[in-house]
Parts: structure tokens; C-alpha cells; sequence
């Protein structure tokens, strides 16, 4: 079904792309064609899937908890983020530990331990959707060039991809806060960049594995214009591998912001509540206080964790010859 | 064979002159003057007056980046605006150190990650199967640095088994050829230095051979079952061959096919994740320099590294292909 015959050209592919890669077992490859022929009743049944996957109500559950803390940050925090204001009780040797004011003590800047880690979901929330927009709409944007028009687009398209896959992501994250200095923008902008390759490989290839299908004959034998052909047939019955990838990616943008920031790639203040941040901080009182470092280290970890589930039993679902 | 690695290389240096234009264009974008840029705050008008005529920074743009390209070619990526060093010395210095640790996190990866991946795929859908994909799953999910955290604090910090940082005891007075510093030990004879660099390396490499552990249990156990119900394992099983031979020759020959793909695929994981890992176990690597370097904002060192890692990464890619072409012949083909 995708006898779709890529050019040699295509250079290195990740299991997560959803081109046919020789060798790579199809099991491998989230294969749209297979799934999307059943056409709406696809979401119908992928839903009625998702609803019986424990992991995927695990997962949607972290998802939502995180959110719904990310946007309720003010209600629930019981104080203002970064207020520094109990500075004075922390010594260098040890911070104020769990007390009747503070749930999880201070921090080592005299912030609320509790209040930090809230808004610190916020932090991760804006900056891994953001990131995630930017990676999917201009990756979409060049994979939609590339496989609607092919020919000498796609080639010239698919050329620029390469260059960006060859270009490591902590690179571009480096060069572009080079650029505009460190700051949360900085970071959004890398990470969303780093992600444009990968969506516009995945856009393409199951562009081209759907161009052949009899539905976009009928279609074009109809005598559809070809921008009515790709916009309203091909492009929804191809979206469903991207949606997945947009779920699983913001799981790695998560880490990634973490990541960045701990490098101080991203905001210059010390005390503004973010997780990886938060981390830097701990390291100097890894042996007095490690919970300094545990706290945020499994925010992290469970977030990015409920995304992976949600995103992995949302591929299965959507693609009933996936095998896990 | 020989055509496949040609064409393959060919395809290697659109890639780079295109990243060289990229590379030219940040740095002409950096704000501020070019040359100052590359001298560093404290840079004298006279200085800015040299560098501006020595880089050409007065000239057309296109005759800019012609000079600059031959720069590059001919390995001058500048000096240190921090510290004055040539910024590829520092480099050749300190890349054993990263390539040693991305190497020793690699193999934590491979030799553990294939066995585990088949052993699922074996005893699929039972308690050990269950318990390895979840297993893989967390490990794909916990941060680089926090695991590296994790570990230091378990092993080093309460425990004491391991080292907290470095390459090797400051104590030990050991000669240093090629600056991997195990292979220094294991060349000049010196046991004792190489078991020291070795224990060392042991935290460093588990932290970031996570990551790409967790990746190839996933994908070898994915791969075995996907082969384990093919047509040709069920004519083999059928023709009577024994259990072993089926299992050695058509399956796991066939599964790991994707797996080679894979662990190609982790050099810039590994490469970015060892940025990380060197600065908590304070390795002084690359990882560790850039890490300086960002504090500082040292464009020099930055260009470099960009340049540097980019060359790298596409030379191990170049490296996986090829090496994929010799085990699967259909890849020469394609």
C-alpha cells in the first residue's frame, strides 16, 4: 500500500518519520495509508480505542493534571512565583524544610518550594506548545510544498531539510541565543526549529503515500482543481501521523527546555520558576537537600511521560496495524 | 559498492556549503560589529582596524564569505575571544574526552539494549516483557542531567562506590598520548590509570546511555517480533532447520537491520547529551567548553563548534550509511 518509491536522496531517517525507509520494518513506520482508508469513522474508532487503553488514560490524565495546574498556576500557588521574600531563612548549609506556610519549604532563593514547581508547569506549557506550533506549522508548510507539487520543489524542499537534520538541536538552540540573547523567545524559536525537519518529512511522506490513492484519482478525474485535490482530500486524510508526532514531540520539547535552560540558554533571571532551572540551582545542595533536584527532576519526567503515553496510544489507535 | 560511497559522499557537500552560508549569515547577523564580535569586548579600535582588513569585513558580502569559506577550509576557525586559544587546538584537545564518554554510553546501549530487546520480543506479553517496555519507556523520559544528578547523589554522594567527577584522580601521575584516557593507560601499560579512568566512566556513560538504551530495547524488540512473523521464518521453521539456527540466521540477522539504523540515528542525542553529562560530572570535554563558552557568549568558540559538530555529525551519518550498505544490500541498490 505505500509503494510509494522515495528518492535516493532522502538521507538519514528516524523511526518516527513516517517515510517508508528500506529495511525498517512497517511496523516502524506509522502507516497512514492503511488507517485512513476507513475515513471519518477512523477518529470514531480511535476513540472508542483510546477509551479502553489503560496507558492512554494514564497518559491522558497526567496531560490534563498538568494543564489544568499550568492554567489554574495563580489559584493554586499560595504565593506569588520567585518572590525571593523568605531569603533570610535560608543558610548556605540547608533550606527551610516542609512547614505549615510552606508545603515543600523554600527554595535556595527563599522562594516557595510549592509555588516554584506550579508555575514552573505554566513555564513548560507556553514554551513546549509554542515551540511545538512553530516546528508544526512550518514544517507542515514546507512538507505540504514538497508533496503537493513535487518535481524540482520538493527536491530544492527536501534539500533544505537535510541541512536542517544535519544541524543537532542543542546547536541551533546555541546559535539562535546567540542571536537574540538568552530568553524564553530564544528557546521557543529553537526548539520549534529543531522541529520543523522532522514534521516536514512526515507531511511529505504521507503526502506521497496518499497521492496515489483512488480517492485522489476520483478526485482529479472529476476534474477538481489540484489546490481543491491537496487542500480538502489529500491534506486531512495525511494529518493523522502528524498529529501523533506533535503529541510525542512536545513530551521532547518539555525535556528540552529543561535541558536548555539548565545550560542557561533560556531566561536570565535565576529565580524565575522553571524547572530546569530549578535543577541548576539544586546541584550545589545535591548532598544537604537533594530534594531540591528530585522535585522538579520528576515534574519533568512525569509530564513528558504522560505526553509519550498519550501520543503512542494515539498512534496505535489511529493505526489498528501498529503492534506494540 | 564503491559507486554507493561516492554518491554518498557527494551528497555530503551541499550539505556543508550550505551550513557554511547559514554559519556565514549568523555571523553576519550577530549584533554588533563583525569585528568586534570576533575580538571580544575588550578589543582595541587599532585591533578592530586589523581584523576588519585581515577578514576582509570591508568588502562585498560575497567576496566576504569566499574568504571565509577558505579560512574554514583550511582549518582556521579563529582564537578564543575568552582566552585567546586557537579555537581548533582547544578543540582536537578536548574532543577525546566526548568521544570517549559518547563511545562508553553507546556500548552500555548496544550490549545491554539488544539482549534486553530480544529477550522481550521472546517472552512477549508476559511480566519480564511488561516490564522491560515500561522500563524503556521511563528511561526515554527522565531528563539527561537529572538521571546524571540521580546517579552522582546514589552512587557517589551516599554510597561512595564511584567517583563524583573528573576523568581520572588527580593523584595519578599518568602519561597521556592519545588523551583517551583509558586507551592512555592501556598503550603506556600503566594499569592502574586505566582502571582509574575507566571507574570514572562508569556514571557518565550509564547517565547518557539511557536514553539510547531505553531506544534500542524499544526498536530491537519491535524489530524481532515484526521478523519473528514473517513468511521466510515460517518456510525456515518449516523446513525443518533447528530452533537456534532460524533464530540466529533469519531472525536476528534480519532484526537488526533497523537497530544498526538507530544507533546511527543517536549521534546528536549523544552528542548533546554528553554537553550535559560533562558539566555535571565536570569532564572536561567539548560539552564542557561550549558550556563555558555560552556563559560568555564567545562567538569564536560558538562558530566553531557548530562547524565542528556539524562535520562530525555528518560524518558519522556518512559512516552509518555506508556501514548499512555493506550488511543490507538493497540500500546499495535504492
Amino acid at each position: 500500500m505505500s509503494g510509494v518509491v522515495l528518492p535516493p536522496s532522502s538521507g538519514p531517517v528516524g523511526p518516527s518519520s513516517g517515510d517508508p525507509v528500506p529495511g525498517l520494518p512497517s511496523a516502524l513506520v506509522p502507516d497512514a495509508a492503511a488507517a485512513d482508508e476507513r475515513g471519518t469513522s477512523l477518529w470514531r474508532g480511535a476513540w472508542r480505542r483510546l477509551r479502553r487503553d489503560p496507558a492512554a488514560i494514564v497518559g491522558a490524565v497526567v496531560v490534563l493534571a498538568f494543564v489544568l495546574v499550568a492554567l489554574l498556576a495563580p489559584v493554586i500557588a499560595p504565593y506569588a512565583p520567585a518572590g525571593a521574600q523568605w531569603a533570610n531563612q535560608v543558610t548556605p548549609s540547608s533550606v527551610p524544610g516542609p512547614s505549615d506556610e510552606h508545603l515543600l519549604g523554600l527554595d535556595s532563593f527563599g522562594s516557595d518550594l510549592f509555588t516554584q514547581l506550579v508555575y514552573g508547569a505554566r513555564q513548560s506549557l507556553v514554551i513546549g506548545v509554542v515551540s511545538t506550533a512553530i516546528g508544526l506549522s512550518f514544517g507542515a508548510a514546507l512538507g505540504l510544498l514538497a508533496g503537493a507539487f513535487g518535481g524540482w520543489v520538493d527536491t530544492l524542499v527536501m534539500r533544505v531539510v537535510d541541512i536542517m537534520l544535519s544541524i543537532p538541536s542543542l546547536l541551533l538552540a546555541v546559535s539562535i541565543a546567540a542571536l537574540v540573547g538568552p530568553s524564553p523567545t530564544a528557546l521557543m524559536i529553537a526548539i520549534g526549529a529543531a522541529q520543523v525537519p522532522i514534521f516536514a518529512r512526515l507531511l511529505r511522506g504521507s503526502l506521497l503515500s496518499q497521492r496515489r490513492a483512488d480517492y485522489v484519482l476520483a478526485a482529479s478525474s472529476l476534474g477538481l482543481r489540484h489546490r481543491t485535490v491537496v487542500m480538502s482530500h489529500l491534506l486531512p486524510n495525511s494529518l493523522s501521523p502528524v498529529i501523533v508526532q506533535a503529541t510525542l514531540v512536545l513530551a521532547t520539547a518539555i525535556i528540552e527546555v529543561a535541558a536548555l535552560s539548565y545550560l542557561g540558554l533560556g531566561d536570565p533571571n535565576p529565580t524565575v520558576a522553571e524547572w530546569g532551572r530549578m535543577l541548576v540551582r539544586a546541584q550545589d545542595r545535591l548532598s544537604t537537600d537533594p530534594h531540591l533536584a528530585l522535585l522538579p527532576g520528576a515534574c519533568i519526567a512525569v509530564t513528558a511521560l504522560g505526553f509519550t503515553l498519550l501520543g503512542e496510544a494515539l498512534r496505535e489507535s489511529l493505526d489498528p496495524t501498529f503492534r506494540r | 559498492m564503491l559507486r554507493f560511497v561516492v554518491r554518498r559522499l557527494a551528497l555530503v557537500v551541499p550539505v556543508l556549503l550550505g551550513l557554511s552560508v547559514l554559519l556565514f549569515a549568523w555571523l553576519r547577523a550577530l549584533p554588533g560589529d563583525p569585528a568586534r564580535t570576533l575580538l571580544g569586548e575588550r578589543a582595541t579600535p587599532a585591533a578592530i582596524e586589523r581584523i576588519t582588513a585581515a577578514y576582509g569585513f570591508d568588502q562585498p558580502l560575497p567576496l566576504q564569505y569566499l574568504t571565509y569559506l577558505g579560512r574554514l577550509v583550511r582549518g582556521d576557525l579563529g582564537t578564543s575571544a575568552r582566552t585567546g586559544e586557537p579555537v581548533l587546538e582547544s578543540f582536537l584537545l578536548r574532543f577525546p574526552a566526548t568521544v570517549e564518554l559518547a563511545l562508553a554510553a553507546l556500548l552500555v546501549a548496544v550490549l545491554l539494549g539488544i539482549p534486553l530487546g530480544y529477550l522481550a520480543a521472546r517472552r512477549h506479553g508476559s511480566a519480564l516483557d511488561s516490564f522491560l517496555v515500561g522500563g524503556s519507556l521511563l528511561g526515554t523520559v527522565i531528563p539527561v542531567f537529572f538521571l546524571a544528578y540521580l546517579l552522582k547523589l546514589v552512587f557517589a554522594v551516599q554510597l561512595g562506590w564511584l567517583p563524583t567527577a573528573g576523568r581520572q584522580d588527580p593523584r595519578i601521575d599518568a602519561t597521556h598520548v592519545t588523551n583517551f584516557f583509558v586507551l592512555d593507560g592501556l598503550l603506556t601499560g600503566e594499569w592502574d590509570a586505566a582502571w582509574d579512568a575507566l571507574v570514572h566512566l562508569v556514571l557518565p556513560a550509564v547517565a547518557l546511555g539511557t536514553i539510547p538504551l531505553a531506544i534500542v530495547v524499544r526498536i530491537t524488540r519491535a524489530s524481532v517480533l515484526e521478523v519473528t512473523g514473517q513468511d521466510y521464518v515460517r518456510t525456515a521453521e518449516a523446513k525443518g532447520l533447528a530452533r537456534s539456527v532460524v533464530r540466529r540466521r533469519h531472525v536476528l540477522r534480519n532484526a537488526m537491520l533497523p537497530v544498526l539504523t538507530t544507533v546511527g540515528l543517536q549521534t546528536g542525542l549523544l552528542l548533546s547529551g554528553a554537553v550535559l553529562t560533562e558539566t555535571v560530572f565536570a569532564i572536561n570535554g567539548i560539552g564542557s567548553y561550549l558550556f563555558e563558552s555560552i556563559s560568555t557568549l564567545d562567538y569564536p568558540v560558538l562558530q566553531g563548534f557548530i562547524l565542528f559538530i556539524a562535520l562530525v555529525y555528518a560524518l558519522v551519518n556518512l559512516l552509518v550509511d555506508v556501514g548499512y550498505g555493506v550488511v543490507d544490500p538493497r540500500v546499495r541498490a535504492a
